[in-house]
């Protein structure tokens, strides 16, 4: 089964029912020392970073596939899968070949006709707007000393940062995925924030713009220096086109004093079909620390999209009073399976976290939330509040929680609490007599649900994410 | 209005209506009484279509449609209102977005715009007045916390925001003290016009006083077996069910 999945994916040329006909760049599928060196070759890399990612590619081949996960994962075979490939060999000429309901969906979601473009994989014209408005936010936070940019143009400009922060949160024997990304990361993002500065805008705009195709290993790292303040948007509330089935991401955040970072997720890559088949599969390792006094980090993310899901966006507080939040709403429909949390590492005094996860399921799917609270032994009146929330749609779905605590210092207050609940036919026939439709009437009841956590997202996203928790629910209920 | 002819209707193969007729014309009130388990809940369910309960024979017409044609959301759009004997909390979903997507589905349902926001704000507090609503009650989630009395109170307000052809008040009159039942009869009847009906389920006739009907109806094991005018209700108060239940033994 696995095979033919890794097979559809690495060599199909016809998902969405186009022709290729533009040259391509691929080497061919496997991956070994020589693989590696060629990624690293193609992108021009420096010796330093080449020596970073052998030397992550020679762990990885010591470790295991994690297993511990709540989670059917059919076998992938790592020597199938091409790990360097030119993003869009098969990109569509224009949206007449675009999967119709690819399109019904941006249409629902309100996606502009030229982002609907870039998202779908055509070869955008290289005068549209987009690319004076990146170049005048480009301009507008150079002044401020900003730095924003991809990973490889970082790699070139900005060595000695990249050097001194990257995979200091995430080593790369961090786990197997971690160790994957580390040795064959195709691009990614890379922001650095100045002292004092306090960015003026989302970091969003540019990175919808920017992000499509930066391919299926990406590496994200995000600095933020004293009294420093940014909020970073990642992602798509617009279903993903994407050849690629398997996804192995790092976000690294580093907050230093009194440095604030908040880190926005709309996940939606494309999670098969309603049998099961096809679909994405994210292992993603994100991770923050408050290295400083003071610094806060925030992980806010909506999870809708993926066949699977493995993610667990965690945060060190390893500065005195530093704190740390994770907001989560997890949905997953059909044959989907996601296990989320967070890890809230305590090592600072008065440190505090807070945790809030809200899991829907619906159809045959299968929602984990797993959370570890950790308190060290020298962190001094540390606090957490965990609350996880579960909402079934329907009797074949699973929501299970698996809440981990160690806690190693006696003054720590560590509180969890959870819920289980359904929608009611009471709460359906209630909204049914106001003239409100089932499927309607399950959209308002699960974003009222969500609410507590759509809350936290930026304004523009919280929108779409709020029609998104609606259209993944679609038909899944009466 | 609303004709109902031989109506049967069961819930999980049980049959609790059993061949039960009503008439009601625009501008009229009718009331509704009857011992507990007599299938007076049972009947608002039924006329609103609520999918628990299934009708096994007889018909219901509505301006003269089907109602049995039609899902639950229709016959609300069509103007069926009913104010439920036991609200349900919808935890997180504002009554003002509630209302307004509440408002905006039947106005889409009868081919007109969406409200603007003006106007809605404006309906809303109007209406608010009209069952002496506090504005504490609507910023919060739907039902949620709210205490019994408040909850029947939200129910009428939801009502006068809607302005239905026909509205069902299912044991109104249930959990609330005295002023509330005045300030929600009072309410009721500043919406009533020559051109809606309303139909008053209830076990007392306490509400009666307040709400004065044109009709009393005693329903008794699935059937109406008794109406008159308001005095029977009058009667039932002072001598109970039991001389019914006789009557239609007999």
């Amino acid at each position: 089964m696995s095979d033919t999945i890794i097979h559809e994916v690495t060599q199909s040329e016809y998902k969405y029912g186009f022709t290729t006909d533009i040259e391509t760049e691929v080497i061919p599928v496997g991956l070994n020392e020589n693989v590696v060196r060629i990624i690293s070759a193609k992108k021009n890399e420096p010796e330093w970073m080449l020596d970073f990612r052998l030397k992550a590619y020679r762990h990885w081949l010591t470790m295991k596939i994690p297993t511990w996960a709540h989670l059917k994962i059919p076998e992938i075979d790592y020597q199938s899968i091409s790990y360097f490939a030119a993003p869009r060999k098969n990109a569509p000429q224009s949206l007449d070949e675009v999967d119709p309901e690819l399109l019904a969906t941006f249409n629902k979601l309100g996606i502009p006709l030229e982002e609907q473009k870039a998202l779908s994989g055509i070869a955008v014209d290289a005068v549209m707007d987009s690319v004076s408005v990146k170049t005048t936010f480009k301009e507008t936070l150079a002044e401020m000393g900003i730095i924003f940019c991809s990973f490889s143009e970082a790699v070139e400009h900005h060595p000695d940062l990249v050097k001194k922060y990257m995979g200091t949160v995430v080593p790369h024997t961090d786990n197997f995925y971690a160790a994957l990304n580390s040795a064959v990361f195709s691009d990614g993002s890379f922001v650095y924030i100045p002292k004092g500065v306090r960015c003026p805008m989302e970091l969003s705009t540019y990175f919808r713009i920017n992000a499509v195709n930066t391919g299926q290993f990406e590496r994200t790292l995000i600095v933020a220096e004293e009294d420093s303040y940014v909020s970073y948007l990642e992602g798509c509330t617009a279903p993903q086109r994407d050849e690629n089935q398997l996804h192995a991401a790092i976000v690294e955040i580093v907050a230093m004093k009194n440095a604030d970072v908040k880190y926005s997720t709309v996940q939606n890559w494309y999670p098969g079909d309603k049998e099961g088949k096809g679909g994405i599969y994210n292992f993603v390792t994100k991770r923050g620390i408050c290295k400083g006094e003071n610094s806060h980090i925030s992980w806010t993310q909506v999870e809708t999209g993926s066949a699977i899901t493995w993610k667990y966006p965690s945060c060190i507080l390893q500065g005195d009073n530093s704190s740390a939040e994770f907001y989560s709403v997890a949905v997953t429909n059909h044959h989907q399976q996601a296990d989320t949390g967070t890890k809230m590492i305590h090592l600072g005094k008065n440190t505090s976290s807070h945790i809030l996860s809200k899991g829907i399921s619906a159809g045959v799917s299968q929602n984990s939330y797993r959370g570890l609270v950790r308190v060290g032994a020298n962190a001094e009146n540390a606090r957490n509040f965990s609350q996880c929330d579960s909402l079934l749609l329907g009797d074949k779905c699973g929501a299970h929680t698996f809440p981990y605590m160690e806690v190693n210092n006696e003054s720590a207050i560590v509180e969890h609490e959870a819920t289980t609940s359904k929608i009611s036919e009471d709460q359906i026939f209630y909204c049914n007599q106001r003239g409100i439709s089932t499927e309607d009437a399950v959209g308002l009841i699960v974003n009222g649900y969500a609410k507590e956590v759509v809350d936290k997202l930026p304004m523009e996203f919280a929108v779409e994410a709020q029609k998104l928790l609606q259209i993944t629910l679609e038909g899944s209920v009466g | 209005m609303l004709e109902i002819k031989n109506l049967h209707a069961s819930i999980n193969g049980k049959e609790i209506l059993k061949g039960l007729n009503l008439s009601v014309q625009p501008g009229e009130i009718h009331a509704i009484m009857g011992p507990n388990g007599s299938g007076k809940s049972t009947l608002s369910s039924v006329i609103t279509g609520n999918p628990a309960f299934e009708v096994t024979q007889g018909s219901i017409i509505f301006e003269g449609k089907d109602l049995q044609e039609m899902a639950p959301e229709e016959r609300a759009n069509e103007g069926i209102f009913l104010s439920f004997q036991y609200p349900v909390e919808i935890p997180g979903v504002s009554m003002v977005n509630f209302m307004r997507t509440a408002i905006n589905e039947q106005r889409k349902y009868r081919e007109l715009p969406p409200i603007s926001a003006t106007d809605f704000l404006r309906i809303m507090r109007e209406k608010k007045a009209l069952v002496e609503m506090d504005n504490k009650l609507t910023n919060r989630s739907v039902n949620e916390g709210f205490s019994g009395g408040e909850k029947k109170r939200n129910e009428i307000f939801q009502m006068a925001m809607l302005e239905p052809k026909l509205a069902i008040l299912d044991e109104t009159d249930s959990g609330l003290d005295i002023d509330a039942l005045r300030i929600v009869a009072n309410g009721v009847n500043k919406l009533k016009s020559p051109e809606n009906a309303t139909i008053v389920i209830t076990h007392y006739q306490r509400l009666l006083e307040y709400i004065i009907p044109d009709y009393v109806h005693v329903l008794y094991d699935g059937k109406i077996v008794k109406s008159g005018g308001k005095d029977l209700a009058m009667e039932l108060e002072a001598r109970g069910y039991d001389w019914i239940k006789q009557e239609v033994a007999v």
